[in-house]
């Protein structure tokens, strides 16, 4: 009894999660599971970082690499050869922003829904067609 | 007990129990998968394995654990600190987040979202985030190199992984994981693998390519890029990024199991465990765990061209033609 009470207490204490799982508040449990996980590293490194030697020196300091010495600085304008594949990944991650909410309620929009989706895959496979066409798709 | 038991129906505690239990699962499968990868190793190649730590080795990874806590952390004395080490944090988050929606049995999953598969592709697609972060801040040429390849494989596989899981969404007319496992069935031949056979193949193969796995493991490449975007890792910095690789292919197994070959739903209605179903799910994840591992040693590393084409040119047009024979499916039937 006395431990129950203490558990409403504990429960007004933290009384932002009293209200149960609403909808808002399952997004609160993922915003502090994040924090948590966070932290729990945070701690770990922390924690290691004490335990663990740390003698510094010019040589340790240096870029392992391969082993060699380094010669370049790779922080210096180099091509990103992908761009193009990140605007298609653009363009179909919008796609499918539009197919979920479609997909979920698919079964209630019968011929109609199955038409309207057909023309709006077809404009971006035609897309895709012409990227590949254009080599676009190709890595070089 | 009871008392015990009640405290499991409050909110905050319920919750800050299960996020407990996450956190010991997601790092307790990270040391047991980097031990059966080795023992699986080991036995494709005709040797042991580890076998020297405790009874048939099966203490290694605690050893391991125990070693790396101890070593030095070396960082390159020019890179980014603060976005060297915030990678493996970055990495570390989104393989733990997603057990938040998995569900393990029907009435235990932490957080049932009504838009779980969503979140699902939201926080995985996170995970290029930290491969980037490493790959820059430790500025380093290789790297740099195999974080460049990592971004362009993450990015590129996230989109047939996006549209592979549209028929199983068209199928339960739900984006909420429970549900999905509940539509499911307990017959094996009700779960959507079979229906959704391409759709289940392209999700296999993107998920593989997401936690960089071999066939795709461009990213680190030991053998021409040395280790790619955690070479200048050492010590617990190194042993979170293992972790996160490890517990992300987890996720990806658990994932792949709820979403095609039933969750925790058993194979035939008569072999139903009841409160213990959870032992279904385990068992089909670490199923998937293994082919992922048997894999491993079986296929060589393909190209990076090689790498898109599959991607682009296969895997799309394979989702995009399977969701329209599933849309037809159900419109005539």
């Amino acid at each position: 009894m006395r431990l129950d009470y203490r558990v409403e207490r504990l429960g007004l204490a933290l009384g932002i999660l009293q209200q149960g799982a609403s909808y808002g508040m399952v997004y609160l449990y993922v915003g502090i599971f994040m924090l948590l996980v966070t932290g729990f590293i945070a701690t770990t490194l922390v924690l290691a970082r004490l335990i663990s030697p740390g003698r510094r020196s010019n040589t340790k300091a240096q870029n392992y690499e391969t082993g060699e010495t380094t010669v370049t600085d790779p922080w210096r304008p180099f091509p990103v050869r992908y761009y193009v594949f990140a605007l298609l990944f653009l363009i179909f991650d919008v796609e499918a922003a539009f197919l979920y909410p479609w997909a979920v309620i698919y079964d209630s929009l019968g011929v109609y829904g199955f038409v309207e989706m057909v023309i709006f895959v077809l404009i971006l496979a035609v897309g895709l067609v012409y990227a590949w066409k254009k080599g676009a798709l190709k890595w070089v | 007990m009871q008392t015990v038991l009640n405290l499991l129906e409050v909110e905050p505690i319920r919750l800050l129990i299960s996020f407990g239990a996450v956190l010991f699962l997601v790092l307790n499968l990270a040391a047991v998968l980097t031990m059966a990868e080795r023992k699986v190793s080991g036995y494709i190649q005709l040797r042991y394995g580890p076998n020297r730590v405790g009874p048939r080795g099966l203490l290694q990874p605690a050893a391991d654990v125990f070693k790396l806590f101890t070593k030095e952390n070396v960082s390159p004395g020019r890179s980014d600190l603060w976005v060297f080490l915030g990678a493996p944090i970055a990495m570390f988050i989104p393989a733990a987040l997603v057990w938040l929606v998995v569900p393990f049995a029907p009435e235990a999953v932490v957080a049932d979202l009504n838009v779980a598969i969503l979140f699902f592709v939201a926080i995985t697609s996170i995970g290029a985030l930290g491969v980037v972060m490493a790959g820059y801040g430790s500025r380093s040429a290789f790297s740099l190199l195999g974080a460049l390849r990592g971004a362009a494989q993450m990015i590129s596989y996230e989109v047939p992984l996006i549209l592979s899981l549209l028929g199983v969404v068209m199928l339960t007319g739900s984006l909420s994981l429970v549900d999905v496992v509940q539509a499911q069935g307990d017959t094996i031949w009700t779960w959507y693998f079979l229906p959704q056979l391409p759709m289940f193949i392209t999700f296999y193969i993107a998920g593989l390519a997401e936690v960089k796995r071999v066939p795709f493991d461009l990213p680190e490449g030991e053998s021409e890029i040395v280790g790619g975007y955690m070479i200048e890792y050492s010590g617990m910095t190194w042993a979170l990024i293992q972790a996160a690789e490890f517990a992300s292919m987890a996720v990806i197994s658990a994932v792949t199991v709820t979403l095609f070959v039933g969750g925790w739903q058993p194979p035939l209605p008569f072999l139903d465990l009841g409160p213990f179903n959870w032992v279904w799910f385990g068992l089909k994840t670490a199923l998937i765990m293994f082919t992922f591992q048997w894999i491993r040693w079986s296929v060589p590393r393909l190209r990076m061209d090689q790498l898109m084409d599959l991607g682009w040119k296969i895997l799309v047009p394979v989702t995009l033609i399977w969701l329209f024979v599933t849309a037809g499916a159900m419109l005539v039937f």
